[in-house]
């Protein structure tokens, strides 16, 4: 996932489903056409998914490219080869950081964007606007230029800080229309019941923001854990699994990476149905009894 | 819109009016503010002061000196103004591409299964799906497919389409479809969200007014959903400029089909640092006027 | 904090209060005393200045100049969470993340009350919806909801309870339910309510005392029949129901009465009835007072008589029929009639007379063309848009 690949899932993420307003739509032949061009399309874009999922039970030698017999090998030794894992491991462990780091510090501006009037209010949205409209390659060369320019080490950490600054962006966009769409009665609620600042913010104000954070928090995981243009600048002699991918590309990527790219799909795909029953649970659940 | 997102449109009366004290807000705002500083504007400003640097005494590989030379950008505009113009191409015909697939596709999502909410988030799904593979094995499928042995070429050539040594791979077409297929889900996200938006009676309200179908979609469907297409069109095109995955030889590209983002790393990585730098500069211009002139054409200057 | 939580409700005392938002004033030197007991409503249209008054009260907003006194003891620099105050909210503001029980809860439990799960039942009982106490808002429907609301600020035992516009959400035949109920459990309870409404028939039927509201200052208190039957000014007049108002001299000025020239006849009106008895002044008769007549009526004493006018609309409003009848040189005149027989009385385009009875005129206090006190555009959005506007000049300069 990229940045950019980011920005339009924030802005997808925040809609407000309001369906079945209007019952029109009457199939004819136009919404047959537009149907069966929709499912051919969509059909050629599961074509490499598929093709990763089929090649992690690939029992290849050297190379993962022709299929040589059914194995469950891969699976069984994710770990045989281990820069596999360590560079697996590495990701996670720049996700996790880089997520925690700029959900807080994103979440933050969020409130004061919506909450606070402030000098040079216009200067500050577009420096946070920037980062989502520069190409990626030019955010990866200037960041690397820069530790080149200081004579900074690169490693783990460099990635860390990078992944941090192309997050900041996506979690204040996310964040900061659930903070707009707050109802303030609810925080004047909180004080009207004798709860003080502090407590109106830890019992009111932050679980009603949780959806809004945790979905940035999920959305800038992803984003950290699928980078590789920006993370080739700056990640020196330290490997997280889309270098490694990359790196491997000129040799032939293992069946491993192919294991662990599979696992992590389901996975995601396994978070995203649930959530997206439960809403539609809560959803039935409210239309029976509202 | 990911792109209005930070506009001031008029006074949000939803949320109390501001009415608190700044120096919450510069407490708030600080750390996240000075970490964008530190690590968006430096290293831009870090670029510029690179892009004009000239190489050390020593003249060892990777040893420059602060200077003002500015035939770095000659040079990198002789060498590679070629690359410019195809990137822009590439670009542009994914960008294309992609809007010719996404908006039946995000049509159909928004409008033709909203009466179904389950197969809704379901198809939803399905786009997003690409968005948890990893990127660089999803393009390495595609040159698995595409390879000299692989299906497309066999096919081609058993219908004599293709000649025995006539390839797929390392040609624009290649590429150009690496960038499509990675870019629709940013082109069908935004659009599906204005779509999906979309109040019906409107349109039924054109056909009440004797809009056939064809002009429903023109007068009425698509003017609705234009912020969703212009915020898609920037989503690809500005990725897509600066890619430089689909393009190397080692995925789907060849030395024929290099851009602007293969060059740039191609020379960091080379430690030809101030180079990469003007092509980076160059880069971030050459995208920043079209996408500016395009956001006022298509009248939404308050996107930005 | 602490032991100011009454079990009988308090007195409010609003004293010289002022809220200038920046570029607008919202109230202007209001005095203001609540009786501890008392079911008061504070009634006016959008933007009159009544919601302000109650954050002012809830210490949602700090008044610019004035006091703010409960049970005697001033509160004006308190915080709202200082305050034995609650509030039920316009949109309930109900905290979706929890279950109704911890709604109620959360104020006892802010407070540090040992019992509050068992008084958050023992008020929902009184609401009639312990049975829902496990279930989130969002699940109930508007008037569940509204009564939750009301429960977790009741559970409080506030000196004052402020209630903000709370029935305005819900339909026509719930609110009136939700008015018989609210008025049942002040009197059980016996808080102090101060409540804030639009709507003068749900002020009229709760309220022990109405206050009217417009532009900034309250134009007239008392008993919701005596505002009624004697308003004191042409917005009050028109306000709380519909008046027939006239504008004239006064020719003769009598100990019982006096008489304004209107349209060149002499309508009395009761001395002490009218606030003005020289001068130009207006005087008024509610429509349910007048009779039509399709012959000139005889001159009798003690009645007063309009005509002859031509009848230019006919309304059938079921109980009642509404009849428009233009005399010359006079505003148009609504007339209330009950139907008593099938069908209006008088048809469209008829002649008539319309008579009232002396002492159900009145006389209003207003001049006869009262200078406007603030500008028009005071509805809550051209507010905050001011506010915002006023504040970021203000930032600019800064």
């Amino acid at each position: 996932m990229t940045t950019q690949e980011a920005a339009a899932i924030a802005e997808t993420a925040p809609a407000p489903r309001r369906r079945g307003r209007a019952r029109s739509g009457r199939g004819g032949t136009g919404s047959w056409v537009v149907g069966a061009y929709s499912l051919i399309a969509l059909a050629i874009m599961m074509i490499p998914i598929v093709y990763t999922i089929v090649f992690s039970f690939n029992d290849a030698r050297r190379s993962n490219i022709v299929w040589r017999g059914f194995t469950l090998d891969n699976w069984l030794g994710i770990c045989d080869d281990d820069r596999v894992c360590e560079s697996f491991g590495n990701s996670i462990l720049v996700g996790v950081t880089a997520t925690i780091v700029a959900t807080v510090l994103g979440t933050m501006i969020a409130i004061a964007i919506v909450r606070y009037t402030f000098k040079m209010r216009t200067l500050i949205t577009v420096l946070l606007f920037l980062p989502m409209a520069t190409p990626e390659v030019v955010l990866g060369s200037g960041l690397g230029s820069q530790f080149v320019n200081m004579g900074v080490e690169r490693g783990l950490w460099t990635i860390i800080v990078a992944h941090i600054m192309f997050c900041i962006s996506f979690v204040v966009v996310t964040v900061r229309a659930r903070v707009a769409s707050l109802d303030p009665s609810l925080e004047e609620a909180g004080r009207d019941l004798y709860a003080s600042p502090g407590q109106v913010f830890w019992r009111v104000t932050l679980p009603l923001l949780m959806p809004g954070i945790l979905a940035a928090a999920l959305l800038c995981f992803a984003l950290s854990f699928d980078d590789f243009i920006i993370t080739n600048f700056v990640s020196g002699n330290a490997e997280t699994f889309p270098k490694f991918v990359y790196v491997a590309a000129s040799r032939g990527i293992p069946p491993q990476s192919n294991v662990i790219a599979s696992a992590v799909f389901f996975l995601a795909i396994i978070i995203v149905v649930a959530a997206q029953l439960s809403a539609g649970a809560r959803r039935r659940k409210l239309a029976k009894t509202g | 819109m990911a792109f209005g997102a930070f506009a001031n449109s008029g006074p949000d009366l939803s949320a109390s009016a501001p009415r608190r004290r700044s120096y919450v807000a510069l407490i708030l705002l600080a750390p996240g503010i000075l970490y964008l500083i530190a690590t968006f504007v430096a290293p831009l400003g870090s670029l510029v002061l690179t892009s004009f640097k000239e190489p050390g005494g020593n003249f060892e590989v990777g040893e420059y000196v602060y200077a003002f030379r500015w035939e770095n950008y000659a040079e990198a505009l002789g060498r590679f103004g070629e690359i410019f113009g195809r990137t822009f191409l590439f670009s542009l015909l994914a960008t294309i591409f992609a809007l010719i697939i996404s908006y039946p596709l995000a049509y159909f999502i928004g409008v033709t299964l909203r009466r179904f909410p389950l197969w809704q988030s379901l198809v939803l799904i399905l786009v997003i799906a690409p968005f948890f593979i990893s990127f660089l094995l999803r393009t390495l499928a595609w040159k698995a497919i595409f390879s000299d042995e692989g299906p497309v070429v066999s096919f081609l050539q058993a219908i004599g389409l293709f000649g025995p040594e006539q390839y797929l791979n390392g040609t624009a077409f290649t590429v150009v479809f690496g960038l499509t297929y990675n870019y629709i889900p940013f082109m069908t996200l935004p659009i599906y969200a204005s779509l999906e938006r979309l109040d019906l009676r409107y349109v039924e309200a054109g056909g009440d007014l004797y809009a056939g179908p064809v002009q429903r979609f023109w007068r009425i469907i698509l003017p609705l959903s234009l912020p969703g297409v212009v915020s898609g069109t920037l989503l690809t095109f500005i990725p897509a400029s600066g890619d430089y995955v689909n393009a190397s030889k080692d995925f789907l590209g060849s030395t024929n089909t290099v851009m602007a983002g293969n060059v740039i790393n191609d020379l960091f990585f080379q430690s030809f640092y101030p180079v990469s730098a003007a092509v980076s500069i160059l880069l971030m211009i050459a995208i920043l006027i079209p996408v500016i002139a395009y956001v006022m054409k298509s009248g939404s200057e308050d996107l930005l | 904090m602490g032991g100011s939580f009454d079990e009988s409700g308090a007195d409010l005392e609003l004293v010289g209060v002022t809220k200038r938002f920046p570029g607008f004033t919202a109230i202007e030197n209001l005095n203001l005393t609540i009786p501890a007991g008392s079911f008061f409503a504070l009634l006016g249209p959008s933007g009159c200045g009544k919601t302000t008054t109650l954050r002012l009260v809830a210490g949602l907003e700090e008044p610019t100049a004035g006091r703010i006194l409960i049970g005697g003891k001033d509160v004006t620099a308190t915080k709202p969470h200082q305050r034995p105050v609650n509030t039920v909210f316009q949109s309930y503001a109900l905290f979706p993340h929890m279950t109704v029980l911890a709604n109620v809860e959360f104020g006892l439990k802010r407070r540090g009350i040992s019992n509050a799960q068992a008084l958050a039942h023992e008020a929902l009982r009184l609401v009639e919806l312990d049975h829902v106490a496990g279930r989130k808002p969002s699940q109930l429907s508007g008037g569940q909801q509204q009564r939750v609301a009301l429960a977790r600020a009741v559970v409080n035992r506030p000196a004052l309870l402020l209630l903000d516009e709370p029935l305005g959400a819900l339909d026509l035949k719930l609110r009136r339910q939700m008015q018989l109920e609210l008025k049942a459990i002040q009197s059980e309870v016996g808080l102090t309510f101060l409540h804030v409404t639009h709507d003068q028939e749900e002020a009229m039927t709760m309220a022990d005392t109405v206050a009217v509201m417009n532009k900034g200052r309250i134009e007239q208190m008392g008993a919701p029949e005596e505002l009624y039957e004697l308003p004191r000014t042409s917005f009050v007049a028109n306000f709380l129901g519909q008046s027939n108002l006239f504008t004239g001299p006064v020719v003769e000025s009598a100990a019982d009465s006096i008489t304004v020239e209107v349209a060149g006849v002499g309508v009395k009106v009761p001395r002490e009835r009218a606030q003005r008895h020289a001068g130009e002044v207006t005087i008024g008769v509610r429509p349910e007072k007048l009779t039509l007549h399709t012959s000139k009526p005889d001159s009798v004493a003690g009645l007063n008589v309009l005509g002859p006018g031509t009848i230019t609309d006919v309304s059938f409003t079921g109980v009642s029929t509404q009849y428009l009848v233009q005399i010359p040189g006079l505003p148009a005149i609504t007339v209330f009639a009950q139907n008593m027989a099938f069908g209006p009385v008088a048809e469209q385009g008829a002649e008539v007379w319309v008579s009232w009875r002396v002492e159900h005129g009145f006389g209003l206090a207003d001049e006869a063309d009262p200078e406007p006190r603030f500008a028009d555009d005071d509805d809550t959005r051209s507010i905050a848009v001011q506010r915002r506007q006023s504040l970021e000049v203000e930032l600019d300069e800064a």
